[in-house]
């Protein structure tokens, strides 16, 4: 049964040096608050999965924290590139990372996999894409049946996964609606599983019953930072910052200006910061 | 704004959203790339194709965004959508399931047979610039009944020999992607700011059917990496209407006014 506790002590618990993670979310409801305590917290040789590491994985890549980065699309969304990540794969700078690329529909079948049980996900994908040649997690499988090439990545299969949801019961039931993306895949695929949430309700009744939940047993922590998506955003709750996204394609691209960021936005701060940071984009949700 | 457009009343990339615009019909089920292609979809849906059903990769399907979304996964995308399913279901029962007439993607490298590269300049494992990769792309790529690309022209960007094959056009041309089992047509429509190309029926290279207005031959070749082919009968695109202009003009302003609407005014 899920614990309620303070997000410090959440990831405390559930984050550990050398394990594989994701922070997942597809543009909506992005984790950041959950990144910004284990950034504070120091993590190292993290195996770090994503479909879209936007902004906090060029955060935890920029601050030393990746020893390998698993991921479909390391874009800046709707601006351009993740500065920090180029960094460290042009340059080698703070240190090399290892880089295991895939394809949206490969990432997407490996979660599932991953959630279902599975060691491996099969989907008709990667035909005539490079990037068979260059990962080795890419093979391919003959169909029992028609004789069909298809083709074979391993599943996700996370130590922990961190997402932010709207709202949980007091029970610790999650729900989750908008743009849903991979989340619950990522959660169900992973040994352990924390959550930040806007806010706690008393329970979900009188709510359409075929709503996104993950049942409070398949929760390993929840805790309550509300503000926590920012500069992402919570459908409902308050709109994405794009503003934030255009600065931080500045911010990254230097870094003495990303080293200044971090020390004073993310480690001089706690999660009970974030909260400010959506006032102004409350009234537009 | 450059003197050619000042005097034709609108911008070559004006021309060239809206001549892809007009690609799309009422009937299709159009997956969007973010970017151009966005823009062209949206100006489809507001003038001649109100019925288009358009699909961005976060799992809205059916969207109706009123400003152009800054990513794929805009909460505008959901709220304006008949229904939004998970990113699983997306690219499986969506995508996989055949239920995509038309992929519509931008590139940052192309060659003269529509594959693209959008993951690195330079050798894969020591890149000279590490682009963001292909997402969606490369089963966008496969798995729509075909495919149109839209891009600004430039010898960078239209290249003789791409850096990475991240998702696959016709290949070396001809049957190639028959040959590798894939069963869908691929690229048939390549529009940029300067003309609209389409691949030759038997040898599939992209050639020039249409020179959006003012633009000669010479620009065209200029701007490409390649030895470029024109058709035999080459047409001259229709200039945008008036409609079409303050549509899509109409739709930026729309677009900048609310993305600049969140400047947060401190760190964030």
């Amino acid at each position: 049964m899920t614990k309620f506790l303070p997000l410090s002590q959440a990831v405390a618990e559930n984050l550990h040096d050398g394990d594989t993670v994701a922070f997942e979310g597809f543009t909506h409801l992005i984790p950041t608050a959950a990144a910004h305590e284990a950034i504070r917290q120091g993590f190292k040789e993290l195996t770090l999965v994503r479909m879209t590491p936007d902004l906090i994985y060029d955060q935890m890549i920029g601050m030393g924290m990746a020893k390998k980065v698993v991921f479909s699309y390391a874009g800046n969304p709707g601006v351009g590139l993740l500065r920090r990540l180029r960094d460290a794969v042009e340059n080698g700078f703070p240190h090399a990372i290892e880089v295991e690329e895939h394809s949206h529909a490969a990432m997407a079948n490996a979660y599932e996999a991953g959630a279902a049980g599975l060691p491996c996900a099969i989907f008709r994908g990667y035909r005539g894409a490079e990037l068979a040649r260059v990962n080795p997690n890419i093979k391919s499988v003959i169909c029992p049946f028609t004789g069909e090439v298809l083709a074979a990545v391993p599943s996700v299969r996370p130590d922990v996964t961190f997402i932010h949801a709207q709202k949980a019961n007091r029970k610790g039931d999650v729900l989750i609606e908008g743009i849903i993306g991979i989340q619950k895949e990522a959660v169900l695929a992973a040994k352990r599983a924390v959550v930040t949430v806007e806010e706690v309700v008393e329970d979900f009744d009188g709510l359409h019953p075929n709503l996104t939940i993950l049942p409070s047993w398949t929760v390993t922590a929840i805790s309550v930072v509300p503000g926590g998506a920012h500069p992402s955003y919570t459908h409902g709750y308050y709109i994405r910052d794009n503003a934030s996204y255009l600065e931080w394609d500045k911010i990254a691209a230097d870094r003495d200006r990303f080293r200044e960021w971090m020390q004073k936005n993310v480690m001089e701060k706690t999660a009970g910061d974030f909260s400010g940071r959506v006032e102004h984009l409350r009234n537009a949700a | 704004m450059s003197e050619a457009s000042t005097k034709l009343g609108f911008t070559p990339n004006e021309m060239m959203t809206i001549a892809a615009s007009r690609a799309l019909g009422n009937d299709d089920v159009c997956f969007v790339g973010i970017g151009a292609p966005s823009a062209a979809c949206n100006v489809a849906r507001l003038t001649h194709a109100p019925d288009v059903t358009l699909i961005y990769e976060s799992g809205t399907i059916g969207t109706a965004p009123d400003v152009l979304p800054l990513s794929i996964g805009d909460g505008e995308l959901c709220d304006t959508a008949v229904t939004t399913v998970s990113v699983p279901e997306m690219f499986r029962y969506w995508l996989q399931g055949g239920r995509i007439s038309i992929g519509f993607l931008g590139a940052a490298q192309i060659d003269r047979f529509g594959n693209i590269n959008t993951t690195v300049i330079g050798d894969y494992a020591h890149p000279k610039t590490r682009l963001p990769g292909g997402g969606g792309a490369p089963e966008i790529a496969t798995s729509s009944k075909e495919i149109y690309i839209t891009m600004a022209q430039s010898k960078r960007g239209m290249v003789e020999k791409i850096d990475f094959f991240t998702s696959f056009g016709h290949g070396e041309g001809g049957d190639h992607r028959q040959r590798l089992g894939i069963g869908t047509k691929g690229p048939t429509l390549l529009i940029t700011d300067l003309a609209t190309w389409k691949p030759d029926p038997v040898t599939k290279e992209f050639t020039v059917v249409s020179l959006h207005p003012g633009v000669s031959r010479e620009q065209v070749q200029e701007t490409c990496g390649w030895t470029v082919k024109f058709a035999d009968r080459l047409e001259v695109t229709p200039a945008p209407t008036e409609l079409e202009l303050s549509t899509l003009r109409a739709l930026q302003a729309r677009t900048k006014a609310a993305h600049e609407g969140t400047a947060n005014g401190k760190a964030a």
